[in-house]
Protein backbone atom coordinates (compact mmCIF):
# COMPACT_ATOMS: atom_id res chain seq x y z
CA UNK A 1 0.00 0.00 0.00
CA UNK A 2 1.85 3.52 -1.09
CA UNK A 3 -0.76 5.39 -0.95
CA UNK A 4 -0.53 7.90 2.06
CA UNK A 5 -4.01 9.59 3.14
CA UNK A 6 -4.07 12.48 5.63
CA UNK A 7 -6.42 10.70 8.27
CA UNK A 8 -8.01 12.79 11.18
CA UNK A 9 -9.99 12.09 13.95
CA UNK A 10 -11.69 14.29 16.22
CA UNK A 11 -12.75 13.33 19.81
CA UNK A 12 -15.58 15.47 20.98
CA UNK A 13 -17.23 13.86 24.16
CA UNK A 14 -16.14 13.45 27.82
CA UNK A 15 -13.92 10.29 28.24
CA UNK A 16 -16.24 8.19 30.65
CA UNK A 17 -20.24 7.94 30.77
CA UNK A 18 -20.19 6.29 27.34
CA UNK A 19 -17.89 4.01 25.74
CA UNK A 20 -17.67 5.88 22.69
CA UNK A 21 -14.36 7.86 23.78
CA UNK A 22 -12.70 4.60 24.51
CA UNK A 23 -13.80 2.97 20.97
CA UNK A 24 -12.49 6.20 19.14
CA UNK A 25 -9.36 5.43 20.80
CA UNK A 26 -9.31 1.99 19.89
CA UNK A 27 -9.65 3.35 15.90
CA UNK A 28 -6.36 5.57 16.02
CA UNK A 29 -4.48 2.89 17.54
CA UNK A 30 -5.78 -0.07 14.89
CA UNK A 31 -5.20 3.20 12.39
CA UNK A 32 -1.44 3.50 12.94
CA UNK A 33 -0.57 -0.13 11.50
CA UNK A 34 -1.12 1.38 8.23
CA UNK A 35 1.37 4.19 8.14
CA UNK A 36 -1.20 7.11 6.99
CA UNK A 37 -0.55 10.90 7.89
CA UNK A 38 -2.72 11.07 11.32
CA UNK A 39 -3.68 13.90 13.74
CA UNK A 40 -6.87 13.53 16.63
CA UNK A 41 -8.24 16.95 17.52
CA UNK A 42 -9.90 17.39 20.81
CA UNK A 43 -12.74 20.23 21.31
CA UNK A 44 -15.40 20.63 23.23
CA UNK A 45 -15.78 18.55 25.88
CA UNK A 46 -13.44 16.02 24.46
CA UNK A 47 -10.56 18.23 26.28
CA UNK A 48 -11.65 16.64 29.40
CA UNK A 49 -9.85 12.89 27.79
CA UNK A 50 -6.52 14.53 28.07
CA UNK A 51 -7.28 15.87 31.75
CA UNK A 52 -4.42 14.92 34.43
CA UNK A 53 -4.74 12.73 37.13
CA UNK A 54 -7.80 10.87 36.05
CA UNK A 55 -9.28 8.44 38.08
CA UNK A 56 -12.31 5.98 37.59
CA UNK A 57 -12.12 3.75 40.76
CA UNK A 58 -15.06 4.54 41.89
CA UNK A 59 -17.38 4.83 38.38
CA UNK A 60 -16.23 1.15 37.69
CA UNK A 61 -15.07 2.11 34.27
CA UNK A 62 -11.54 1.03 33.10
CA UNK A 63 -9.49 4.12 33.03
CA UNK A 64 -7.72 4.35 29.73
CA UNK A 65 -6.04 7.75 30.07
CA UNK A 66 -2.40 5.87 30.51
CA UNK A 67 -3.06 4.73 26.27
CA UNK A 68 -2.49 8.17 25.80
CA UNK A 69 0.93 8.09 26.31
CA UNK A 70 1.72 5.30 24.14
CA UNK A 71 0.47 7.09 20.95
CA UNK A 72 4.01 8.41 20.79
CA UNK A 73 5.17 5.06 20.13
CA UNK A 74 2.63 4.76 17.51
CA UNK A 75 3.61 7.40 15.66
CA UNK A 76 0.65 9.18 16.27
CA UNK A 77 2.43 12.87 17.43
CA UNK A 78 0.14 15.85 16.91
CA UNK A 79 -2.54 15.72 18.96
CA UNK A 80 -4.54 19.24 18.03
CA UNK A 81 -6.34 20.84 21.29
CA UNK A 82 -9.06 23.54 20.13
CA UNK A 83 -7.71 27.12 22.76
CA UNK A 84 -11.52 28.05 22.87
CA UNK A 85 -12.54 24.82 24.17
CA UNK A 86 -10.29 24.74 27.16
CA UNK A 87 -10.97 28.37 28.31
CA UNK A 88 -14.71 27.47 28.05
CA UNK A 89 -13.99 24.90 30.33
CA UNK A 90 -12.23 26.76 32.92
CA UNK A 91 -8.94 25.06 31.72
CA UNK A 92 -5.11 25.46 30.67
CA UNK A 93 -2.73 23.48 29.03
CA UNK A 94 -1.36 22.56 32.43
CA UNK A 95 -3.99 20.89 33.31
CA UNK A 96 -3.52 18.51 30.43
CA UNK A 97 -1.16 15.06 30.23
CA UNK A 98 2.61 16.27 29.29
CA UNK A 99 2.27 13.59 26.30
CA UNK A 100 5.10 13.19 24.10
CA UNK A 101 7.17 11.74 21.21
CA UNK A 102 10.36 10.77 20.07
CA UNK A 103 11.44 12.37 17.23
CA UNK A 104 13.76 9.90 15.24
CA UNK A 105 15.22 12.32 13.07
CA UNK A 106 16.69 14.58 15.55
CA UNK A 107 18.29 11.99 17.66
CA UNK A 108 14.96 10.74 19.46
CA UNK A 109 14.89 14.09 21.29
CA UNK A 110 11.81 14.19 22.87
CA UNK A 111 8.92 16.51 21.91
CA UNK A 112 5.56 17.96 23.13
CA UNK A 113 2.95 16.10 21.31
CA UNK A 114 -0.40 18.42 21.78
CA UNK A 115 -0.49 21.58 20.42
CA UNK A 116 -3.43 24.44 21.07
CA UNK A 117 -4.53 25.87 18.53
CA UNK A 118 -7.21 28.56 17.55
CA UNK A 119 -11.00 27.37 16.29
CA UNK A 120 -10.08 29.30 12.94
CA UNK A 121 -6.93 27.35 12.57
CA UNK A 122 -8.83 24.06 13.01
CA UNK A 123 -10.94 25.15 10.83
CA UNK A 124 -7.87 25.23 8.07
CA UNK A 125 -6.64 21.95 9.14
CA UNK A 126 -10.06 20.34 8.94
CA UNK A 127 -9.78 21.49 5.16
CA UNK A 128 -6.56 19.80 4.38
CA UNK A 129 -7.43 15.88 5.30
CA UNK A 130 -8.49 13.40 2.84
CA UNK A 131 -10.50 11.02 6.01
CA UNK A 132 -12.23 12.80 9.25
CA UNK A 133 -13.57 10.76 11.59
CA UNK A 134 -15.81 12.02 14.31
CA UNK A 135 -16.25 10.44 17.75
CA UNK B 1 -25.68 7.76 -6.89
CA UNK B 2 -25.34 6.87 -10.31
CA UNK B 3 -22.24 5.87 -11.30
CA UNK B 4 -20.97 5.20 -8.14
CA UNK B 5 -19.62 1.96 -6.50
CA UNK B 6 -19.92 0.97 -3.19
CA UNK B 7 -17.53 -0.99 -1.86
CA UNK B 8 -18.12 -1.31 1.62
CA UNK B 9 -20.43 -0.41 4.62
CA UNK B 10 -18.54 -0.68 8.16
CA UNK B 11 -20.46 -0.72 11.18
CA UNK B 12 -19.16 0.97 14.37
CA UNK B 13 -19.90 1.80 18.17
CA UNK B 14 -23.89 1.08 18.73
CA UNK B 15 -24.55 0.83 14.50
CA UNK B 16 -23.52 -2.80 15.41
CA UNK B 17 -27.05 -3.10 15.96
CA UNK B 18 -28.06 -3.01 12.69
CA UNK B 19 -26.69 -6.73 12.24
CA UNK B 20 -29.08 -8.75 14.74
CA UNK B 21 -31.24 -10.79 13.20
CA UNK B 22 -33.03 -10.69 16.15
CA UNK B 23 -34.98 -6.92 15.57
CA UNK B 24 -38.21 -7.23 15.86
CA UNK B 25 -39.41 -4.13 15.28
CA UNK B 26 -43.55 -3.39 15.13
CA UNK B 27 -45.73 -4.50 12.16
CA UNK B 28 -45.99 -1.25 10.83
CA UNK B 29 -42.60 0.18 11.33
CA UNK B 30 -39.82 -0.21 8.50
CA UNK B 31 -37.20 -3.41 9.71
CA UNK B 32 -33.94 -1.91 9.12
CA UNK B 33 -31.65 -4.83 9.16
CA UNK B 34 -34.01 -6.68 6.66
CA UNK B 35 -33.00 -3.81 4.43
CA UNK B 36 -29.46 -3.92 4.71
CA UNK B 37 -29.57 -7.90 4.17
CA UNK B 38 -31.71 -7.47 1.06
CA UNK B 39 -29.34 -4.43 -0.31
CA UNK B 40 -26.63 -6.81 0.79
CA UNK B 41 -27.78 -9.61 -1.88
CA UNK B 42 -29.25 -6.78 -4.19
CA UNK B 43 -26.09 -4.91 -4.75
CA UNK B 44 -22.94 -7.78 -2.95
CA UNK B 45 -22.04 -4.97 -0.81
CA UNK B 46 -19.99 -5.93 1.83
CA UNK B 47 -21.01 -5.42 5.58
CA UNK B 48 -18.85 -5.47 8.23
CA UNK B 49 -19.83 -5.27 11.89
CA UNK B 50 -16.78 -4.21 13.89
CA UNK B 51 -15.72 -7.08 16.27
CA UNK B 52 -14.83 -5.14 19.49
CA UNK B 53 -17.88 -3.14 19.36
CA UNK B 54 -20.10 -6.21 18.80
CA UNK B 55 -18.35 -8.41 21.63
CA UNK B 56 -19.10 -5.24 23.81
CA UNK B 57 -22.86 -5.31 22.57
CA UNK B 58 -23.58 -9.15 22.28
CA UNK B 59 -23.38 -9.31 18.39
CA UNK B 60 -22.25 -12.38 17.42
CA UNK B 61 -21.86 -14.62 14.78
CA UNK B 62 -21.33 -18.35 14.87
CA UNK B 63 -17.34 -18.58 14.95
CA UNK B 64 -17.46 -15.75 17.89
CA UNK B 65 -20.24 -17.65 19.87
CA UNK B 66 -17.87 -20.90 19.08
CA UNK B 67 -14.93 -18.80 20.32
CA UNK B 68 -16.31 -17.00 23.37
CA UNK B 69 -18.74 -20.22 25.03
CA UNK B 70 -22.02 -18.32 23.48
CA UNK B 71 -24.75 -20.65 23.51
CA UNK B 72 -25.88 -19.00 19.96
CA UNK B 73 -25.39 -16.47 17.76
CA UNK B 74 -27.54 -13.45 16.29
CA UNK B 75 -25.77 -12.18 13.15
CA UNK B 76 -28.03 -11.04 10.45
CA UNK B 77 -27.50 -12.42 6.40
CA UNK B 78 -25.18 -10.57 4.37
CA UNK B 79 -23.45 -9.24 7.77
CA UNK B 80 -19.74 -10.53 8.54
CA UNK B 81 -17.62 -9.75 11.47
CA UNK B 82 -14.37 -8.38 11.24
CA UNK B 83 -11.88 -6.09 12.55
CA UNK B 84 -11.12 -2.58 12.47
CA UNK B 85 -8.55 -2.83 9.92
CA UNK B 86 -11.42 -2.95 7.35
CA UNK B 87 -12.59 0.75 8.29
CA UNK B 88 -9.49 2.39 7.91
CA UNK B 89 -8.62 0.08 4.60
CA UNK B 90 -11.47 1.35 3.17
CA UNK B 91 -10.96 5.21 4.33
CA UNK B 92 -7.71 4.45 2.07
CA UNK B 93 -8.94 2.73 -0.48
CA UNK B 94 -12.44 4.59 -1.53
CA UNK B 95 -12.26 7.79 -3.29
CA UNK B 96 -14.84 9.43 -0.86
CA UNK B 97 -15.35 7.81 2.77
CA UNK B 98 -18.80 8.81 4.31
CA UNK B 99 -19.61 8.57 8.18
CA UNK B 100 -22.94 8.97 9.28
CA UNK B 101 -24.17 8.70 12.93
CA UNK B 102 -23.80 11.81 15.80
Amino acid sequence: MSETKKFMYINRRPPYGTVYPLEGLEVVLIGAAFEQEVCMVFISDGVFQLRQGQDTIDSGMKNFSPTYRALGDYEVTRLYVERESLEERGLTEADLMPLTWEDEDDDWAEKPSIQIVSRAQLSDLLEEQDVVFNF
Amino acid sequence: MPGTRYFRVFFYHDGVNNGTRLTTPPQDDRHIVNRWSELSKAHDLDLVVCVAAAQRRGIVDPDEAKRNGKDSDNIAPGFRISGLGQLIEAGIQADRLLVFGD
